[in-house]
């Protein structure tokens, strides 16, 4: 009877390997889907912070001649003269702007000494010194037209400094955006150093975006945590009633509740005008309490507090009531009850709300925008300038790696504690 | 006494929680183009209150352009979520499912990552496949947005569900085609439906995107309203927050309904009516 056994083994092996085929067919094409419109334009980002194709695709030949330029003296003839013609192609087919403002980054008034440059080739022709292309034949070998012409519309064409910025600008691959969201920054020679203290921007905002961040999270539990335990306490009918309370700014439009904050806490607000009205204020010195870092925590804190409560609260919900009972009957205080029973019960709870909050926190961008004012603006809205207003994109690229990177490590910290799967909505 | 303490620092928590939300929907009948309460509304006089914001609302063809973006491109997206998300959700609720958690994280993703990264993302692949500036390419956006709270309403769902009914449909001769749609559909479409409701509130409340991605064509409600905070500050804006509240409370009471609904699957249904 081997034989049988061992064909009913291998049925048994094929219908379950059918079985997770015919699962994973089912889940492809989501996973397509997030693929190709979330995960590929995450990557097309991720990318973009580091490819800065701009240079090296306009003055291709320029870079490969520097490329051997031992960088001492001034680069050779040809270095000059493929430059005169790139810089021209580049003006014609108008990417000179933005080739200008990128060699500009590495060394500021290029961008003027290029579209300068670019302007006076165009009335000099296609060769210097020599208006009639048919007689030209060959220079004399120490002969440097091109040298000469372009040192002839601007100094900074015999600085070597300038063709290191080019050679730098040209590079494909570059960790600049990366350096400039790190508040660091390369010298044309190179070397990485860190900006001075009065042109750092990135990490101190990072900082006070993580620092905000967890003031957040704890605003959060601090206010979370006796209201789950009340609900949780609560009889089941009044139980739901509450748990209403904290859904309905769940599922109220962002926008909504961030106009609502304005509408409250701005200088002729209702909150002012009350306090002003029960005398408690003069009406000069009204508070400032939006358009600042204060609306920002207020707003955040209001909008996120329900993702601290439901997880909460779903804990708390299962742990016996009589476990405390037990607790305070056999002498224990309610504090120490509390501590020692009650509280290590609920970590799990605290973990996922602190977690989920935290994570929600550090990339919010709306609510800042619209109430932060200019001190209450945090990285995700650097972001936001350098995609719409400084159109650095690479840069913003880059910020939103570092931001993702932070993010990513928070969420497996999150999935290794609570497990994703675990996850539940409100 | 520490329990009044307790009753009372917890009344506050909810003041705050609802209260913000409350004030905005008087002030919204408002006469005057305020944002705080006049004399006259305190007194209760009918001059002092009016309909005139709605009025302007609804008179005005851009905010009645925004809803219908709002709901073409809501109501796409949700299909879309919901068809791929509910297959999904099938397929992660076999045992047989080999690499879950991996597939997991990855559905998941849309959820937890900042919708800035996302929408900068978003913005540079799909311009670069002529998709920005088109309804489709927010769609599309806010589908990928949207899926991960079908996957979890629906798995969720699918954890309660006792296999052994398709087991016992199938044994008295129903295909599997026949058992899903007529056992097992019905027992999880309260949560398939709360799934689809929290995409589409997911689509409806999207700024991010459309503020990077949407040209004039798209602008959509929250997109207005960002505008009208933003740039020309006027009660109108509070008109459309009270029918955004009202449009909330809706969709939290269907979910909840729904929830009730779903005791066929009792223990997920409990589980998922607590975030």
């Amino acid at each position: 009877m081997p034989g049988v056994i061992a064909e009913a083994g291998r049925s048994r092996l094929s219908s379950s390997f059918l079985r997770s085929l015919k699962a994973w067919l089912l889940v492809l094409p989501l996973l397509a889907f997030i693929g190709v419109t979330f995960i590929v334009p995450l990557g097309s980002m991720l990318t973009r912070s580091v490819h800065a194709p701009v240079v090296a695709d306009a003055l291709p030949e320029t870079l490969a001649l520097l490329r051997s330029w031992d960088a001492a003296g001034l680069p050779g003839e040809a270095v000059y003269a493929a430059a005169a013609r790139e810089i021209r192609t580049a003006r014609e087919t108008r990417t000179l702007g933005q080739v200008a403002t990128r060699i500009n980054r590495l060394k500021s008034g290029l961008r003027g000494v290029l579209s300068r440059t670019a302007r006076q080739l165009r009335s000099i022709g296609p060769r210097p010194g020599d208006h009639e292309p048919e007689r030209a034949g060959q220079p004399p070998d120490d002969a440097t037209p091109w040298r000469d012409t372009l040192l002839g519309i601007d100094d900074a064409w015999g600085e070597a400094d300038t063709w290191l910025a080019i050679r730098r600008a040209g590079e494909r691959f570059t960790a600049r955006h990366y350096l400039n969201a790190l508040d660091l920054t390369q010298s044309v020679d190179g070397g990485v150093v860190a900006q001075p203290p009065e042109l750092r921007i990135y990490l101190p905002l990072l900082g006070r975006t993580l620092l905000v961040s967890l003031a957040i999270t704890v605003l959060c539990l601090v206010l979370g945590y006796p209201v789950a335990y009340l609900i949780a306490q609560a009889p089941p009918k009044r139980a739901n009633l509450l748990l209403l309370l904290v859904l309905v700014p769940f599922w109220t439009s962002l926008l909504v509740r961030t106009t609502s904050w304005i509408v409250l806490l701005q200088s002729q607000g209702v909150v002012n005008d009350l306090l002003v009205a029960a005398g408690l204020l003069g009406d000069e010195d009204r508070l400032a309490m939006i358009y600042n870092m204060t609306g920002t925590m207020v707003a955040m804190t209001h909008v996120l507090l329900p993702f601290m409560v439901l997880p909460l609260y779903s804990v708390m919900r299962t742990i016996p009531p009589h476990y405390m009972r037990a607790a305070t009957s056999l002498g224990g205080t309610f504090f120490q009850a509390f501590r020692r029973v009650y509280w290590p019960q609920t970590l799990p709870g605290v973990g996922a709300g602190s977690l989920l909050v935290f994570i929600l926190a550090i990339g919010y961008y709306i609510t800042p925008a619209l109430v932060g004012g200019r001190t209450g603006q945090l990285i995700s809205n650097m972001i936001a300038y350098h995609m719409q207003q400084s159109l650095n994109w690479g840069l913003a690229a880059a910020l939103g790696g570092l931001l993702l990177v932070c993010v990513v490590a928070l969420y497996l910290v999150f999935d290794r504690l609570v497990g994703v799967d675990r996850m539940r909505l409100g | 006494m520490g329990r009044l303490l307790h009753v009372a620092f917890c009344a506050a928590v909810f003041v705050f929680l609802v209260a913000p939300i409350l004030v905005i929907v008087p002030l919204s009948f408002n006469a005057e183009p305020y944002f705080t309460f006049t004399d006259g509304m305190l007194r209760l006089d009918a001059d002092a209150w009016s309909l005139r914001w709605y009025e302007a609302v609804a008179g005005d063809g851009e905010w009645r352009r925004a809803l219908v973006n709002s709901l073409v491109i809501g109501v796409s997206a949700t299909v879309l979520a919901t068809v791929l998300g509910v297959l999904a959700a099938l397929g992660l609720a076999s045992p047989a499912m080999p690499g879950r958690a991996v597939v997991m994280s990855v559905v998941i993703s849309p959820m937890v990552t900042p919708v800035i990264v996302a929408a900068a993302g978003m913005f540079f692949f799909y311009s670069s496949i002529g998709l920005a500036q088109t309804h489709l390419g927010l769609i599309l956006a806010h589908a990928a947005l949207g899926t991960p709270f079908v996957v979890i309403t629906v798995t969720a769902t699918l954890a309660g569900f006792n296999h052994d009914l398709t087991r016992a449909a199938a044994s008295l001769g129903a295909g599997p085609w026949y058992a899903f749609r007529s056992v097992q559909l019905p027992l999880v479409l309260p949560g398939i439906v709360s799934g689809a409701l929290f995409a589409f509130a997911t689509s409806f409340d999207e700024v991010v995107t459309v503020l990077f991605m949407g040209g004039v064509e798209q602008r959509t409600v929250p997109r207005e309203m960002w505008a009208g905070v933003r740039e020309q500050i006027s009660p109108a804006i509070l008109a459309v927050a009270t029918f955004l509240i009202a449009f909330a409370l809706l969709l939290m009471g269907l979910v909840q309904w729904l929830r009730g609904r779903g005791s066929g699957s009792e223990p997920a249904a409990r589980d998922a009516a607590t975030a």
